[in-house]
């Protein structure tokens, strides 16, 4: 008996399995209306000739240059912490009146540099953003470098530093003399050593897969070890893709809400204390939202030298920067509107110490510094409503160390304006950094450069895996 | 590859150029009954997970376990250390000042469910810094790889290889052994 056929010649089970293999294969994420992420036409082993070519190719010569200049810098700061700890924090130009200045100045820089990787790593990532792979491990790896930067600071104030894991509550002979949970620096503490736990594991967990690569691409030698015993063992397996895509997403999940709080715990060192000018409710979201803006704009700093000369104009486009400069822009609106709000409230509020400290800002001592700040964060941000300049490389660079001088002097004027003068005339004053203090600042940037520059060259700078995941982004679906 | 397999288990293993081929044949593959070992690939590949037909992970339940323990951890230290354990009075606030605890109780759920989910992760799969696990040719490059189990006596090598050369499957390797 013969066996009922369709017009294709199929069977009626062929048939159904055909239908289900379609309903199983469909994919939906294919448009001809998206711009593709990738330019240049590339295949999947292009992309990994390119990407990891950089970093198993032999250092240039710009890189050596650049890396030299960071040590000299680095060494500045180690010479600097010498002192500070062989001779005393009386090497710092503090004084009665002004006790915390420059540490904490470059500590909440530092940490909200930081703040722009977690943003693109993990914010970006469940909003679904694929724009995003191009640049997540960079940004990932200088959010990783800020916060140690900014370690430095706080431990290098005790005074003893090796005495800092005092800060973890363990039993001890001094009583057990416990740590005080009140206090917003030890807050500090839990919030920064967990940001940068969480930041390491999700920054590693996304290098796995090219550390595979990097591995089976290496010749036997130290590298190969290296990525042997760094990648885990990784095969690519489906199963073990699946549960990485879920851990994935639980980490960006718990990140997001992490990189919010960090920020928020830093300005509540200053907002749980009773200073004019720190005691403000703003200073959570008004905080956050300054660090994603100085962490972009250094994001973009980086990219730009990075891509130039990586030659990654395939990988990070123009477009890349476009959406980054309108994220500043965002941003920076925020901090301009808080920094009006600022002004309003202290008004507004009536308290003859607030409004004092108000005038003290605009007009005081220290005025040229919050002109600085209030041009480079507030005014100059608003340039990127033009498209031709979010479309220009060169003034976006400029513009992006700007911003970073703009967003070091805001921390450096809430601090300093509150404390130079208090409630007593006598004994105000007028702080100036000593040279141990510029050194350390110093200091804190050839680290981060060099420990960027090292990671250039040890690990691939893009996710190579998840850019191949959006190759084909703006294609039709294959055969379609 | 798992050292979980018993030595004389085969495989066979297809190679495709691009994830849609690999999609197809890995659900044509099992709806005609052929058992699917696994499929290696360079990047996460949608749709691949109902293909091959495996279930969402669990290991969200890990990291909620985990964040619990971290939150009970940190108000349970927090309040046995600062109201029990060495009582200080700072500031004429109370002993148990309970909205003080909640940013490093909040810190250490998270630190606590991201570790412990991470940790569940490299165990299950089992990642560690020793593995002698290598991967498939190119599989970390661009290749895609379809991986069969070859069942004694009930696998049909005609079958599988017409699935899988119907969908451009550029290498096909039978009686692997991992």
């Amino acid at each position: 008996m013969a066996v009922p056929m369709d017009r294709r010649g199929l069977t009626r089970e062929e048939a159904r399995l055909h239908e289900e293999v379609g309903r199983l294969t469909e994919h939906p994420v294919y448009s001809p209306l998206r711009k593709p992420l990738v330019g240049g036409d590339k295949s999947y082993s292009d992309i990994t000739n390119d990407i990891h070519s950089i970093h198993e190719g032999k250092a240039g010569f710009g890189w050596w240059i650049a890396f030299t200049i960071s040590l000299i810098l680095l060494l500045a700061g180690i010479v600097s912490g010498y002192l500070t700890v062989t001779i005393g924090i009386g090497t710092w130009g503090l004084n009665k009146t002004v006790g915390w200045a420059f540490d904490i100045t470059n500590f909440v820089f530092w940490i909200g540099i930081g703040h722009a990787g977690t943003f693109i790593s993990a914010i970006l990532y469940l909003f679904n953003q694929k724009w995003r792979t191009s640049i997540n491990r960079s940004a990932e790896a200088m959010t990783l470098f800020a916060v140690m930067c900014a370690g430095i600071f706080p431990i290098i104030h005790m005074g003893r530093p090796w005495l800092f894991y005092w800060f973890l509550p363990y039993p001890n002979t001094r009583g057990s003399l416990w740590v005080n949970f009140r206090s917003p620096l030890l807050w500090d503490f839990f919030a920064i050593s967990t940001y940068f736990t969480i930041s390491l594991v999700f920054w590693y967990l996304g290098l796995l897969p090219d550390l595979a690569t990097a591995r089976d691409r290496a010749k036997p030698g130290w590298r190969k070890t290296f990525y042997t015993v760094l990648c885990l063992g990784w095969d690519g397996s489906n199963r073990t893709w699946s549960r990485y895509e879920t851990v994935y997403g639980i980490l960006a999940a718990l990140a997001t809400p992490l990189v919010l709080s960090v920020h928020s715990i830093v300005s509540f060192d200053f907002a749980t204390s009773l200073i004019p000018g720190w005691h403000s409710t703003i200073f959570p979201p008004y905080f956050v939202a300054g660090a994603v803006f100085s962490g972009f704009a250094m994001v973009m700093t980086l990219m730009i030298l990075v891509r130039k000369v990586m030659r990654l104009e395939n990988y990070i486009t123009i477009d890349h920067f476009e959406k980054m400069c309108l994220v500043t822009l965002l941003t920076g609106s925020i901090v301009g509107l808080a920094y009006i709000t600022e002004l309003f409230i202290g008004f507004y509020g009536g308290n003859p110490n607030e409004i004092f400290m108000i005038i003290n800002r605009l007009l005081g001592p220290y005025a040229w510094a919050y002109w600085i700040m209030f041009g480079c964060n507030a005014l100059l941000p608003q340039l990127f409503w033009i498209k031709k300049i979010r479309r220009s490389i060169p003034l976006i660079f400029v513009m992006s160390i700007f911003i970073n001088i703009g967003m070091w002097f805001e921390r450096f004027v809430i601090i300093m304006v509150s404390l130079h003068r208090d409630y007593l005339p006598s004994s105000w004053t007028y702080y100036m950094p000593s040279y141990v203090e510029v050194g350390l600042l110093v200091g804190s940037f050839g680290l981060f450069f060099s420990a960027f520059l090292v990671f250039l060259r040890l690990f691939p700078i893009i996710a190579a895996s998840e850019v191949k995941g959006v190759l084909n982004y703006a294609k039709h679906k294959h055969g379609a | 590859m798992r050292s979980t397999n018993t030595a004389h288990e085969r495989f066979t293993a297809a190679y495709f150029d691009n994830e849609d081929d690999l999609v197809a044949s890995a659900a044509e593959a099992r709806l005609r009954g052929l058992e699917i070992y696994d499929a290696f690939t360079p990047f996460p590949v949608h749709g691949l997970d109902d293909a091959v037909g495996i279930k969402p992970s669990r290991l969200t339940w890990v990291a909620f376990c985990g964040g619990l323990l971290g939150l009970l951890t940190a108000i349970g230290l927090q309040v046995w250390t600062s109201a029990y354990a060495w009582a200080l009075n700072i500031g004429g606030k109370p002993f148990n000042s309970v909205p003080l605890w909640v940013p490093v109780a909040f810190e250490l759920t998270v630190l606590f469910a991201g570790l412990s989910a991470i940790g569940a992760l490299f165990i299950i799969s089992g990642l560690h810094p020793f593995s002698k696990r290598k991967s498939l040719e190119g599989v970390n490059d661009g290749n895609f790889v379809l991986v069969l189990k070859q069942p004694d006596g009930s696998y049909d090598s005609d079958r599988a290889r017409s699935i899988f050369n119907e969908n451009g499957a550029f290498r096909i390797e039978e009686g692997l052994e991992f």
